[in-house]
């Protein structure tokens, strides 16, 4: 049986057809499994500072440290070593990165003004001026040196002051002991609220 | 990489119902252990997801709950579900982590027909790779825990992956790990098994009577187990109380499949094997 050019070309294209059709790969490709985020981070122990608790906490970093750049948190999770919290962290701490990157983040003061709805971002210079200007009024128009008993008291009770979880411990040693020396009694923290 | 991970079930491909045989001895099969009688609802697990996951934030509203959301979404892998349920005179939350439950038969992995879109390891872990997805939610329906959600944005279906990553690691999942009062414990599923007995044993004495642990059978058990005080309320948690998945439609579909092919294939050669032997039809040949 002669075969000519075409008839082969025919069954050359029936051939494949049937060998795919019958090898048809039913198993899929094998499935990739996300890598670990934190594989080549840096691990900074540090301390949630959102309440007295200081649960124990790891910082994931990115980053050489070298000279010229600047490093980047890219997950915080607890410290399994920790005595305190063993790993484990609350709602509050497991957000903690937030602190770092979040896109909310203020870096400008807000200052509301007398019988204004609304917030207005400020310069730190005009705020810290509207700040001095009303402190020191507030201070002078409510400083007791004398209870009534005739007890040297020296204290302000016109002024209260909220500390912030976020500061620094450098920063709350400042502002603690600037307060203090201001004379006010009414002074807490943020966490407590 | 994957050197701990061993796949056992496929979608879309035979060995969806018959699981692979691993080549070498498999390690552990993990399990989380939810003890509802210790959680005390900080939502820090829901958080943790997100966290490791880089799942965004969806605003939420107050709509009369403890609960943050209403519903689990492609964003929310976890969510706590605040049941405030009467139970004798007292109010009481009966508290459920809503997320999947990794079942050793898994409904979705069994009604997926996109090839290598769901994939359940030797450990349990059932995942989904959003590449493979087709978007035909027939997961969402397999599910007995309807657990999986679609996104319309992405065409694609998502869930808790029991964070694959971090067990591939030798890590915990986040919300294990965060959980600030252990009521979400990991580790072998025989350890957690033991340490759900012992749990279930100590509320007993505490005068919950009906407390369980909640492993089902009809799915063949599950990679995350619950230790239930109330346990003849399984309702009131939102719990099914007998969730079943089955691969037998999917068996049938397989086998229906393979022999279209293979009818298909025999055609085709049944074709060419004409062509050759008796040549093309020719109106000259006939005369």
């Amino acid at each position: 049986m002669a075969i000519s050019r075409r008839t082969f070309i025919k069954a050359s294209v029936a051939g494949a057809a049937g060998i795919s059709a019958l090898g048809f790969n039913l198993q899929p490709a094998q499935a990739a499994v996300r890598q670990l985020k934190i594989r080549n981070a840096k691990e900074y122990r540090t301390v949630c500072p959102y309440c007295a608790v200081g649960c124990g906490t790891i910082a994931y970093v990115h980053g050489s440290g070298g000279l010229n750049t600047t490093n980047t948190v890219i997950h915080v999770e607890g410290d399994p070593d920790s005595p305190i919290n063993g790993g484990t962290l609350c709602p509050k701490g497991a957000s903690q990165m937030q602190l770092a990157i979040s896109p909310r983040l203020r870096h400008q003061p807000l200052l509301r003004r007398a019988g204004a709805a609304d917030w207005e971002e400020v310069s730190w210079e005009e705020a810290m001026t509207w700040f001095a200007r009303r402190f020191k009024d507030t201070r002078d128009a409510t400083f007791e040196e004398r209870d009534e008993q005739g007890n040297t008291v020296n204290r302000c009770t016109g002024i209260g002051w909220v500390g912030s979880a976020t500061v620094s411990n450098e920063d709350a040693y400042l502002i603690s002991k600037t307060m203090r020396a201001m004379g006010l009694v009414y002074y807490d923290h943020q966490a407590r609220i | 990489m994957a050197d701990t991970l061993t796949i056992k079930r496929t979608s879309g491909s035979a060995s969806a119902f018959i699981p692979m045989d691993a080549l070498r001895s498999s390690g552990p099969e993990y399990s989380k252990l939810v003890d509802i009688s210790r959680c005390i609802g900080c939502k820090g697990c829901e958080v943790a997801c997100k966290e490791w996951n880089e799942l965004q934030s969806e605003p939420t509203a107050n709509f009369g709950s403890y609960q943050s959301h209403k519903d689990l979404t492609p964003n929310t892998w976890l969510l706590m579900r605040f049941n405030e349920i009467e139970v004798g005179e007292n109010l009481q939350w009966l508290i459920k982590k809503d997320a999947c439950l990794h079942c050793e038969e898994p409904g979705c992995l069994y009604a997926c027909p996109a090839p290598g879109a769901i994939v359940q390891y030797t450990n349990g872990i059932v995942d989904f790779n959003q590449e493979n997805c087709i978007g035909c939610q027939y997961c969402v329906t397999g599910c007995p825990f309807d657990i999986p959600r679609y996104s319309a944005r992405t065409k694609t279906v998502s869930k808790c992956n029991m964070c694959i990553d971090r067990v591939e690691a030798g890590l915990e999942p986040a919300c294990v790990k965060t959980c600030p009062t252990n009521a979400i414990s990991w580790g072998s599923k025989r350890d957690m098994l033991a340490k759900a007995d012992k749990a279930v044993e100590t509320l007993k004495q505490r005068g919950f009577q009906h407390a369980t642990v909640y492993d089902p059978s009809g799915v063949g058990g599950t990679h995350m187990m619950y230790v239930v005080p109330h346990g003849d309320r399984l309702a009131d948690y939102s719990l099914p109380t007998d969730p079943t998945a089955s691969p037998a439609p999917l068996t049938a579909l397989n086998f229906l499949k393979r022999i279209g092919a293979y009818l298909f294939g025999f055609s085709l050669v049944g074709a060419l094997g004409h062509l050759l032997a008796f040549g093309q039809e020719s109106p000259d040949e006939h005369e």
